[in-house]
């Protein structure tokens, strides 16, 4: 009898058994975003398992910043999280500020909320439009591209460099902002929210954005304190936590904003918070420069961990001996041991800072938001297509530079 | 806020006086030290315990004091998104000494119990996968001690005769540059280049 009825084990030969089928996912796939690899077993289109292997990137920054002085370490935070390089700087210059004490001069402080949310924007245009890309869509990193591109103009006007800012120093920011910057970046705020509601009505109700995102990679309250998630992994998943309302530093309280949160946990709702977010962010952009119009004044506060006024150097012989030593033997901190985080867009990026009072810190501990996320790719990802790998690594938003260190 | 730390550092001392060592409040922030042997059931408490709540893992690090007899510190960060506040907890141990792994209780320091093994040689008792992390394949030493040089001792290269990536000792062309800017009247405890020859006089 051929029709079957004994089952088909009896055709199969020693070849034709099926075992799972290991392959490497990166490390030059273009939706690894950055230098990812992926050991993944396949049960057919199924992932069984997933191991990434982290580290192709590492510089061993932390090991460096043991040999520098406070000052020179700043510019290795923007090169953690190259996509929003203000928000990692802005953790350590309250590190040190926590331990020396050092009151913000209040224009300062409105500067840097700015350049934070700045920041935001970049990364979740990035993100979101790059995602849209690995599940397919063309245009949107076009558009976001195009933004992006507006934005780093507005960190090269402040600080010079597009990328690597080192603008946020310990004590303030690095220069002020001309007014002429102020005006272009409100009048961006207004255009902005064209160019968003574009990529809204290209994506969210895309028939295969929504069929490659919704129920793909779904996050519970529970996964999120096992797996120590934060930011969006967590407010995609309806828990309203955010570092910036929980555990305000800066001036983030006197801000108005809302916190947007998902209802599935889905790739899909994590989209819409970035995209709300960045609604979020702009209303914030529009108020810190309206404050930063009412407050004039300086943008350091002066004393020993920062350089004197270029005025004062001219005639005093004391400035100019502060800041020769300022930029040589650097500023010491007393002893102590903090941890000073902020809400980056990625989720907590924190630092944590053991002083011995030198002038070069003992110990500096960079704790990345994407080392969790990733962490919890072999949970979120198992059962799913191999598709959906790329979906969520997306998502998660990973970036390797503050990953590796 | 600092108030209130006190009076949690105080219940959990209370609360479990065979496991915390001493605590304070220092910068705003709460610090336990704790001692190795039950540090996993301290850890449970604390992440069910209904007062602290310590349900998310924020960071695993450890620390090099080379000039101790207990040589490393292993420091835990957890963060309560329930009840909003932070803590930190420091074991000390010796180069020796085996850490229990967290990992059964929170999955989340499966990695971070990783990073610490690779960059410091700490080896975590029940972890189930004690890898290399960050590290090169087949790497050698631990990046992160003290008596590690940052400049490590190999480097590589792409070899044209042989096709392949060949490691090497690191030769360095000049000097690592380490300047020392303190100030003489203020900082130094050396003898100044020339000095020496004050004393033989």
């Amino acid at each position: 009898m051929m029709d079957g009825g004994k089952g088909f084990d009896d055709v199969l030969t020693g070849e034709q058994k099926i075992r799972n089928f290991n392959i490497n996912f990166g490390p030059q796939h273009p939706a690894a975003h950055g230098v990812l690899r992926l050991v993944l077993e396949l049960d057919g289109e199924i992932v069984e398992r997933c191991d990434p292997h982290i580290g192709l990137l590492h510089r061993g920054t932390e090991k460096l910043m043991e040999s520098r002085t406070y000052l020179q370490n700043l510019p290795y935070f923007d090169r953690l999280d190259y996509v929003a390089p203000m928000n990692q700087e802005h953790a350590w210059c309250l590190a040190i500020e926590k331990l020396t004490g050092v009151e913000v001069p209040r224009r300062a402080s409105l500067i840097r909320v700015l350049y934070s949310e700045i920041g935001r924007v970049l990364n979740h245009l990035l993100n979101v439009t790059t995602q849209a890309m690995d599940v397919g869509a063309l245009t949107p990193p076009l558009w976001g591209f195009e933004e992006r591109e507006k934005l780093m103009v507005f960190y090269e006007r402040a600080c010079g460099a597009r990328l690597h800012a080192a603008y946020f120093r310990p004590g303030g920011v690095h220069q002020d902002l001309p007014d002429a910057l102020i005006d272009d970046i409100e009048s961006w705020s207004h255009e902005f929210p064209k160019v968003l509601d574009d990529i809204d009505g290209l994506l969210s109700e895309n028939r295969i954005f929504k069929q490659r995102n919704c129920d793909i990679g779904v996050v519970t309250e529970d996964d999120i304190q096992k797996y120590g998630f934060s930011g969006v992994m967590v407010r995609g998943s309806g828990l309203a936590w955010d570092l910036r309302r929980a555990q305000p530093y800066e001036c983030y309280d006197e801000f108005e904003f809302q916190i947007p949160v998902g209802k599935n946990g889905d790739c899909y709702d994590r989209y819409l918070v970035r995209m709300e977010e960045m609604r979020q962010s702009v209303s914030i952009i529009r108020q810190a420069i309206a404050k930063l119009r009412e407050t004039p004044g300086d943008i350091l506060a002066r004393g020993k961990i920062t350089p004197p006024s270029r005025s004062d150097m001219k005639t005093s012989m004391e400035a100019l001996i502060h800041h020769f030593k300022l930029y040589t033997e650097g500023f010491h901190v007393p002893a102590g041991e903090v941890y000073a985080a902020v809400e980056a867009p990625k989720g907590e990026f924190g630092v944590y800072l053991v002083a011995d009072g030198s002038n070069k810190p003992y110990r500096a501990k960079l704790r990345a938001p994407g080392f969790l996320h990733l962490q919890a790719m072999d949970h979120v990802a198992r059962g799913h297509q191999l598709a959906d790998v790329a979906a969520i690594i997306g998502t998660m938003d990973v970036v390797f530079g503050e990953i590796d260190r | 806020m600092s108030e209130a730390l006190k009076e949690l550092g105080a219940h959990i001392e209370l609360k479990r006086p065979d496991c915390v060592l001493s605590w304070d409040v220092s910068f705003g922030e709460l610090n336990v030290d704790v001692a190795p042997s039950n540090l996993v059931e301290f850890v449970e408490f604390l992440k069910t315990d209904r007062n602290c709540k310590f349900t998310s893992l924020v960071d695993i690090t450890g620390v090099d004091y080379p000039e101790r007899t207990k040589r490393f510190d292993v420091v835990y960060h957890f963060l309560s998104m329930y009840q909003n506040h932070r803590i930190r907890l420091r074991v000390s141990i010796r180069e020796e000494d085996m850490v229990p792994s967290i990992e059964s209780v929170h999955p989340s320091a499966n990695w971070f119990e990783r990073e610490v093994f690779d960059m410091f040689g700490i080896l975590f008792s029940g972890h189930p996968d004690l890898r290399r992390i960050l590290t090169d394949y087949g790497f050698r030493g631990y990046p992160l001690r003290k008596d590690f040089p940052t400049t490590g001792y190999t480097e590589v290269r792409y070899d044209e005769a042989q096709k392949r990536v060949v490691y090497e000792p690191v030769t360095l062309v000049q000097e690592y540059r380490q300047f020392d800017f303190m100030s003489p009247w203020e900082g130094a405890n050396y003898i100044l280049p020339g000095d020496e020859k004050q004393e033989s006089k």
